[in-house]
């Protein structure tokens, strides 16, 4: 069987689980009239199945070799994400579909305009400003605003709240790839041992240690450890894979842990957040910063193993106001093991899994350091991204103002998170069909 | 590259297993800790799209019921308002905040049933209903007793003494339960320390006794065997007692008199002698039989209840204690704080034939179906006394009503027993006083028991202030 046929098999439990969901998210309201559940979760499923299956489409004529089960996977995601944001808000809903439409043209149009995508590198230090420059637009004032005390989002007025960190995200990874290719053979030939540790030459290892401060410089800067973590830890997987030197890795994370503990002591904001990470459930910080993280625990455990269904959670309390702040954005792991309990949310994990196993499965494949190093970067700082938002819903790190990719709300996020997805697919293409020959 | 990239899904591998071992750590391992969290509100919510069940007075009057909102929740409302403020109390689910027979009960009425019964009404399909609650409570009388009280701060109860039904509970001023659910409607009540309206005074509020208390007295001597209703004491004033001089109201002496007209005349000196002789320790015994040092058997929260005894900086001070002027206890003075729950208890017991029986507001529970699911029969808490005695007393304290200081609370056509108590409250020679009136009636065949105190009135008297609110109630009761 071909890839693209396996890719369109694929895309059959996708089109079921959004008819499906949406029927449920029905009955649970009690929509009784019966035309109302079968034809509009129907009518949900046709639109969606139609959307992705023109983009399969697509995928036949534009990258016939590429990965048959990265699409799949990323329909799944998103029709889960949309059932649970319509079972949130049917208004959010429309609009996260169109920006689904917006994101597959979006997808599409990376995939044309960046066949060969290899023609980045030329222009990696430009990439690199701009996502720097990205990072910063939220401090500017007027469009920046901090949201919770992170400076995240720039108010682009009556449109929407631009993320730019979810672009900046691609940028960085972009220029790591392009700069590690270049300079991986001269930092492990010139390596040296210094009690025990073994350190780069210092001709080289000064820029990733400039890697190291701007990365504090964006703990500061936009005050949210989540993100620095993600960007952070995308760069030290890249060194990794780049060098085969773990210990280029363990003294990067002690810098960062450094850094992170004397910004984590010093910054207020931040030292905020970890108080209440170490304890979340402390009344004294309940009504204030302790509210969301206590709330999702609640919700969680209010799913329990099965979960309450969709439609189940309580997400208002019965006087109107939030119970569990941001649903649909941050939150929205909670309500997910709220509705479908540890079970669902586990598959939910399992299908990101997948995912980033593909992406790296692309690395392995692929013939050139750039390609290599490119795969490992959008697969791992998608895996990352997971963690920090997962990981503060749960509160296994501090909570942050993440989006779950695909499943979130948010037209940065979609956006941002197809053009990965574009640029793993064209990865991908070139490698197999290099290897094939 | 292959090896770090390996090594590196490793990683991955690893962190989203820390997802997962949280995620079931929150939602399974640890889910049950937090559903019972203070903080969780989730519970409480719950429980408001749960149909509570009703209170009802004992003639069916509704008290207090759920009301179906528009989002499928239910409100508690009180359509009599304040009347039963006390002692129905308020149930703000929201904020989980409950009090009165709405917390004492709050599992019937919630319908919080054994794991059990709620599964097989699930398999029947049926929706979690809570119970309702019939009370004791007298709809006419509370008003009667309520307005009786109007713009007066004092506390009212009537059992009935052969049951221990409660059939009047009034803590005046009071509140509106309605207020109470809506938005920051507790706080106001909460902060108004000067009225207290939330205080319920008839199980909170410790008051000296005054005279009322030599009930408590003559049942200990005549109980005891030391004294008989013809035993003769001098009634002189001043007596000394415990190294000070006491008086008698008035300072009459009423020379050698025996101990029934020292009950009818409320003879100070003469009751602080007959307790002096009897000693501490009979004296606190009698105490306890009657029910004092102990949180009365009532169904109501226990923390809105206090024990009645001789207290000194907010604790209960033993009977025996030195510091314990038995002579000045004896007449309802010296540390004494009881609450007129206590004292209506005491008068019970004397009009049951010297058997308490066990005070309730509830009669029974009844289910969605009117099913009486439980139903709360009469038991006897304890012997306080013997039937002589009691027959004893019940003769003493009809004097008092026919021809002696209780004579405003005479009805026409029934024989009432009762005794005054006018304690003398802030500095002396103030004129502040707290009037008490406690009775049953009929003193043949009683039917009700009754406890009325009204709180620092100037130069008010048992007699002339809480006598006749007393009348008024008794009179509802017992003639309708």
């Amino acid at each position: 069987m071909t890839a693209r046929n396996r890719e369109l098999i694929g895309l059959i439990p996708a089109s079921l689980l959004v008819t499906a969901g949406f029927a449920a998210v029905f009955l649970e309201r009690g929509s009784l009239a019966q035309n109302e559940v079968s034809s509009l979760s129907l009518t949900y499923g046709a639109i969606f199945l139609g959307l992705c299956l023109a983009a399969h489409v697509f995928l036949r004529f534009a990258l016939p070799d590429a990965d048959p089960y990265l699409f799949p996977l990323v329909a799944v995601l998103a029709c889960f994400g949309l059932v649970m944001i319509y079972r949130i808000d049917e208004q959010l809903a429309r609009q996260q579909a169109q920006w689904f439409v917006v994101g597959l043209g979006l997808f599409m149009a990376t995939i044309v305009l960046l066949r060969d995508y290899r023609k980045l590198e030329q222009y990696r230090y430009l990439i690199a400003l701009g996502s720097l420059a990205l990072l910063m637009l939220p401090r500017l004032p007027v469009i920046g605003a901090p949201v919770n005390g992170a400076y995240l989002g720039v108010r682009v007025p009556g449109v929407f709240v631009f993320q730019p960190t979810e672009f900046a995200k691609l940028g960085i990874v972009v220029f790591l790839a392009s700069y590690l290719r270049d300079t991986r053979h001269l930092l492990v030939v010139g390596a040296r041992r210094i009690l025990g540790i073994t350190l780069p030459p210092l001709k080289h290892f000064g820029p990733l240690l400039a890697i190291w401060g701007i990365a504090m410089l964006l703990l500061v800067v936009i005050r949210d450890l989540g993100s620095s973590l993600m960007f952070y830890g995308a760069f030290l997987a890249l060194l990794y894979v780049a060098t085969s030197r773990f210990s280029f890795v363990a003294v990067g994370l002690t810098l960062f842990a450094a850094g992170a503990w004397y910004l984590g002591t010093t910054v207020p904001h931040v030292t905020d957040r970890i108080d209440v990470w170490l304890d979340p459930l402390d009344p004294g910080r309940y009504p204030t910063e302790g509210f969301q993280i206590a709330n999702s625990l609640f919700a969680q455990a209010d799913g329990g193993l099965l979960g309450r269904g969709f439609g189940g959670a309580m997400l208002l309390t019965p006087g109107g106001s939030p119970l569990l702040p941001a649903p649909q954005t941050d939150l929205i792991y909670a309500v997910i093991v709220n509705e479908v309990g540890l079970v669902g949310a586990v598959a939910v994990l399992a299908t990101y899994l997948l995912f980033v196993q593909r992406g790296f499965k692309v690395a392995l494949l692929a013939r050139d350091s750039f390609s290599t190093l490119l795969a490992v970067g959008l697969s791992s700082v998608f895996a990352l991204q997971v963690f920090v938002i997962v990981g503060g819903v749960t509160n296994v790190i501090p909570l942050t103002g993440v989006t779950l990719p695909f499943i979130s709300y948010g037209g940065s996020s979609i956006l941002a998170n197809f053009v990965l997805l574009a640029l793993l697919l064209l990865v991908s293409d070139r490698a197999r069909r290099e290897a094939a020959r | 590259m292959s090896r770090p990239i390996m090594r590196l899904f490793g990683t991955v591998v690893v962190l989203f297993a820390v997802l997962v071992a949280w995620t079931s750590r929150w939602s399974v391992f640890e889910a049950q800790a937090l559903r019972d969290d203070q903080l969780n509100k989730r519970p409480l919510f719950a429980a408001l799209h749960v149909r509570r069940g009703a209170i009802r007075a004992a003639d069916g009057t509704v008290i207090a019921r759920s009301v179906r909102q528009r989002n499928r929740t239910y409100r508690r409302a009180y359509p009599l308002g304040a009347l039963f403020g006390h002692p129905i109390g308020y149930a703000n689910i929201v904020e989980g905040q409950l009090s009165g027979l709405e917390r004492s009960r709050n599992e019937a009425l919630s319908g919080q049933r054994s794991e059990l019964d709620s599964l097989l009404a699930q398999l029947q399909g049926k929706r979690r209903a809570g119970d309702a609650v019939v009370t004791t409570l007298d709809v006419a009388a509370q008003r009667v007793a309520t307005e009786q009280l109007a713009g007066r701060t004092g506390s009212i109860v009537a059992l009935d003494p052969r049951t221990g039904a409660v059939k009047v509970l009034v803590s005046s001023p009071g509140f509106d339960p309605n207020l109470v659910n809506a938005p920051d409607g507790l706080a106001p009540l909460n902060r108004d320390d000067e009225n207290a309206p939330l205080l319920d005074r008839a199980t909170q509020g410790g008051y000296p006794p005054g005279s009322t208390f030599k009930v408590v007295t003559a049942a200990a001597a005549l109980d005891s065997g030391a004294f008989r209703p013809d035993s003769v004491v001098n009634g002189d004033s001043p007596k000394t007692v415990s190294g000070a001089p006491l008086r008698n109201d008035g300072d009459v002496s009423y020379g050698d008199i025996d101990l029934a007209t020292a009950l009818q005349q409320s003879v100070n000196t003469v009751w602080a002698q007959v307790a002096e002789r009897l000693g501490k320790a009979t004296m606190g015994e009698y105490m306890e039989r009657f029910g004092f040092y102990a949180l009365p058997p009532l169904d109501y929260p226990r923390d809105q209840m206090v024990a009645s005894g001789e207290r000194a900086n907010g604790r209960l001070l033993p009977p025996t204690s030195p510091a314990v002027d038995v002579g000045r206890m004896a007449i309802g003075q010296d540390k004494l704080a009881v609450t007129p729950l206590q004292m209506a208890m005491v008068v019970a017991a004397v009009a049951n034939d010297g058997v308490l029986m066990t005070p309730h507001l509830t009669d029974r529970i009844v289910d969605a179906d009117g099913r009486t699911v439980e139903r709360v029969e009469p038991t006897p808490w304890r012997r306080p006394i013997s039937a002589r005695t009691a027959d004893q007393l019940t003769e003493m304290m009809r004097r008092v009503v026919d021809d002696g200081t209780g004579t405003a609370v005479q009805i026409p056509g029934i024989d009432v027993a009762g005794k005054t108590g006018t304690a003398q409250k802030g500095a002396p020679g103030s004129g502040i006083t707290q009037p008490w009136f406690v009775a049953f009636a009929p003193a043949s065949d009683p039917q009700v028991a009754i406890a009325v105190t009204v709180e620092e009135t100037v130069g008010g008297s048992g007699g002339t202030t809480a006598a006749p609110i007393a009348r008024a109630v008794l009179e509802q009761l017992l003639t309708g």
